[in-house]
């Protein structure tokens, strides 16, 4: 390699190294706008690292100098600012407190908060306010053992089973106060086991019995008519003609709703039989839990009237 | 002076602009070209300040508003779902477009275009500051002193306070204007007001005040493509080159050479070479070079022409809106040829359908969706029932109040959730019902399709219905 002065007027610059002879290394700057905007984008990243989260280090991160702030509420009405380093989870708690549909929620929220359950349901606005945001607090709460869309689940096996929330049929009654009541206490369903009391003709007649009720194909009539006897042991909570007694949520056992066993889908009589002597025999054990203390009286309320009309209530 | 000369010399990668200082002129063109400007710039900067009432929505005439999703133009209200006349607007503006071009050239370009309207008045803001053409060179040649500094230094200002008003009238036909220029101006606006001004604003300086023919030539796709739409009946700014070369070329005025007959017996022809058509030119080319691309058929320089050829008592015309075979055979051009009929059938054509569609929006929509969890459900007394959901959105300015019908379904129940009987619906609201349907069961049946109707209770609007189905199992 060596160096000659041979940059001539008009050509391309070159360093002047040489190869071989003729092998020459040209020059060809950048343009200088590149280089600026260049030295533009190393400027960005120092202001960068310093205003937001940048740096890992030791387990943590630098946080940055950046902040976001936003007014939040407790429970009695107090407001107080909080602010924190930014990021996108800070970011999403502010809009969460103050963004345009978060502001309109709240507005809503106070506009149905002291109207009765009545007024809300008058108005097709704050109805609608309330089932939707009733659908949205029941897909978090209640979808998990009552379905998305509330239809619940419907088993052979009676504890797999979550009664359906979209027929007329209402097990504890269908009042917005007891509805309230039900979801903010939960719901302890018992009935005790009678395998004890009644076993093979007795249970299979008694079982007969109760089908018959419900005016179900297939129930052989002489067997129904001897396990009528044995239904006085029922009557306690199901009442004399099997109608059931909301007060204390024994079901109505004379209309087509099944709640907690499949007797509609079972094919045969046989089937049915089956089903119901297994419920006589092992009794009913079912527990939805209290959300009290999880959801605050204004959400259950909503949640009161998305449920209620969720049959046509 | 230079001219873009692109018929003939090969085209370089990159030259630096050559300023173009175009001289004033005054005629036929100027005071067309001057009255569309004055149209165009009423419509544009006035209409967002017209007030317009209506019983529902804003009192801007009118208003793009993106937020509440309603196009809002006088008495029409477009909503997002017939936004489809959108692209039949624009499908129309392309044929009429088509069609102008097919007549008369490239006209679009030389008076209706914004970069064409914004140039000009850049360039007439050049003139009130600085002077006409000669004045204009003489301060780009001298050096940077108080006169040229000052000068320079107004037009700019000028420019930018036309350029922000630019931007902020844009904006204004997007949020209601009186309150958008109090909020601009205390600095409340939301930032998109203020990103779309400096956007325009930024654009419109460098467009109309930097890159003005630039843009014609170099960045406009509609230069690239407007030949195809032309033929040889095709009306142009054509310089009659029989007439002004005779048959020994141009000559200037001289001895012997200053009337018709004189001309004529040389052979020379009517072109006295004044070159004053290349100094009005907006984009800075010489029209006796022949059709070219950088021609925008603004018609200065027919004016320019015509001006000379007035003074020395010669007929007008030598630079003139003719036909390519008007130029070569003296034929007048027919309007009634093939292409000109073709686009102004489907100009139209366009047209009536774009009216049609405007004319029969319905003044309601609704859709009924069937609650699929669960998709049917038991009742106590062993019927079925299946849940729907329903959306009405009432499109009109006034209130509407409905009724539901159910048809194809025997001894069906319909009842609305929240115990409704009738569906009353606020002017230009969307309301959400859910409906419950109850039939007593059918064996085996597992489907059956239904209709839901609604009925205008004050019979201004003819029932609209919707299909859907009612499930058994």
């Amino acid at each position: 390699m060596s160096q000659t002065p041979e940059n001539k007027k008009g050509q391309v610059e070159t360093t002047g190294h040489v190869w071989d002879g003729d092998l020459r290394e040209y020059n060809n700057p950048l343009p200088r706008w590149w280089l600026w905007a260049f030295y533009g984008t190393i400027v960005f990243a120092v202001v960068y690292w310093i205003l937001y989260p940048a740096w890992p280090y030791a387990g943590t991160f630098t946080k940055g100098i950046e902040t976001v702030s936003f007014t939040v509420q407790d429970k009695d009405g107090k407001t107080s600012t909080v602010t924190e380093h930014w990021n996108s989870r800070a970011l999403f708690n502010k809009d969460m407190e103050s963004s345009p549909s978060a502001l309109a929620q709240k507005e809503w929220l106070a506009k149905v908060k002291d109207m009765s359950f009545a007024q809300i349901a008058a108005n097709p606005d704050t109805l609608n306010f309330a089932t939707s945001m009733g659908h949205a607090l029941f897909g978090d709460h209640c979808a998990a053992c009552h379905g998305t869309g509330g239809q619940g689940v419907l088993s052979v096996n009676p504890d797999g089973s979550y009664p359906n929330l979209t027929d007329n049929n209402w097990i504890h009654g269908d009042s917005y106060e007891k509805i309230v009541s039900d979801i903010t206490n939960g719901i302890h369903g018992n009935m005790p086991a009678f395998g004890a009391l009644f076993k093979g003709e007795k249970l299979n007649d008694l079982a007969q019995y109760v089908l018959s009720l419900s005016h179900q194909e297939g129930v052989n009539e002489e067997a129904a008519n001897r396990g009528k006897a044995s239904f006085a042991t029922c009557a306690g909570c199901h009442g004399a003609n099997g109608q059931g007694n909301q007060m204390i949520g024994a079901p109505n056992l004379t209309d087509k709703v099944w709640d907690f066993v499949d007797v509609p889908g079972a094919k045969t009589i046989d089937e049915k039989v089956k089903l119901v002597e297994g419920v006589i025999d092992h009794g009913l054990q079912h527990q939805m839990p209290k959300f009290g203390d999880r959801l605050s009286p204004e959400q259950i309320r909503l949640l009161a009237v998305y449920v209620r009309q969720l049959g046509g209530s | 002076m230079s001219s873009v000369d692109l018929t003939e010399k090969e085209p370089e990668l990159y030259q630096a602009r050559e300023p173009i200082h175009p001289k004033s002129i005054k005629g036929r063109f100027r005071r067309f070209k001057t009255s569309v400007l004055v149209l165009a710039y009423g419509i544009f900067f006035l209409l967002p300040w017209l007030r317009w009432e209506r019983p529902v929505g804003p009192d801007q005439a009118v208003l793009f508003d993106i937020p509440g999703r309603r196009f809002y133009l006088f008495d029409l209200v477009i909503h997002p779902q017939d936004i489809f006349l959108l692209a039949g607007f624009l499908i129309l503006a392309a044929w009429l477009l088509f069609f102008v071009t097919g007549l008369v050239g490239r006209a679009f370009c030389g008076y209706f275009c914004f970069q064409t309207l914004w140039t000009d008045l850049f360039m007439k803001v050049e003139y009130w500051v600085q002077g006409d053409r000669n004045k204009r060179l003489k301060l780009e040649k001298q050096p940077w002193n108080f006169e040229k500094w000052g000068k320079k230094g107004l037009t700019f200002l000028i420019w930018s306070a036309i350029a922000f008003w630019t931007g902020f009238s844009f904006a204004a036909y997007w949020a209601d204007a009186p309150q958008l220029f109090a909020a601009f101006f205390t600095g409340h606006a939301v930032s998109a007001a203020y990103i779309t001004t400096g956007i325009l604003m930024l654009t419109t300086l460098v467009a109309a005040g930097f890159a003005r023919e630039q843009v014609c030539i170099y960045m406009c796709p509609y230069a690239r493509f407007q030949s195809v739409m032309f033929d040889k009946e095709t009306l142009l700014v054509s310089y009659d080159v029989h007439r002004g070369e005779g048959s020994s070329g141009r000559k200037p005025l001289q001895k012997g050479l200053m009337t018709l007959e004189e001309r004529h017996a040389l052979g020379t022809g009517d072109c006295i070479d004044c070159k004053l058509c290349v100094q009005v030119c907006p984009t800075g080319i010489d029209i006796r070079d022949g059709l070219q691309l950088a021609c925008i058929s603004c018609g200065l320089c027919i004016d320019a022409c015509n001006e000379i050829m007035t003074k020395r008592g010669w007929p007008e015309g030598l630079i003139r809106y003719a036909s390519e075979q008007e130029i070569e055979t003296g034929e007048k051009p027919s309007l009634l040829k093939f292409r000109t009929i073709g686009y102004g059938i489907a100009t139209i054509l366009v047209t009536g359908a774009l009216i049609y569609g405007l004319l029969s929006i319905k003044p309601a929509d609704f859709s009924v969706r069937q609650i699929r969890q669960p998709l049917f459900v038991m009742m106590s007394d062993g019927s079925i029932q299946n849940n729907y959901e329903m959306k009405i959105n009432n499109k009109t300015q006034k209130p509407m109040d409905l009724r539901l019908d159910l048809e194809g379904l025997r001894g069906a129940e319909v009842s609305i959730g929240g115990g409704f009987t009738d569906l009353k619906i606020p002017a230009d609201q969307t309301r959400n019902y859910r409906i419950h349907v109850r039939a007593p069961a059918v064996s085996g049946v597992g489907r059956q399709e239904i209709t839901f109707k609604l009925v205008d209770a004050q019979g201004r609007m003819a029932p609209i219905s919707q299909e859907s189905s009612f499930n058994y199992k």
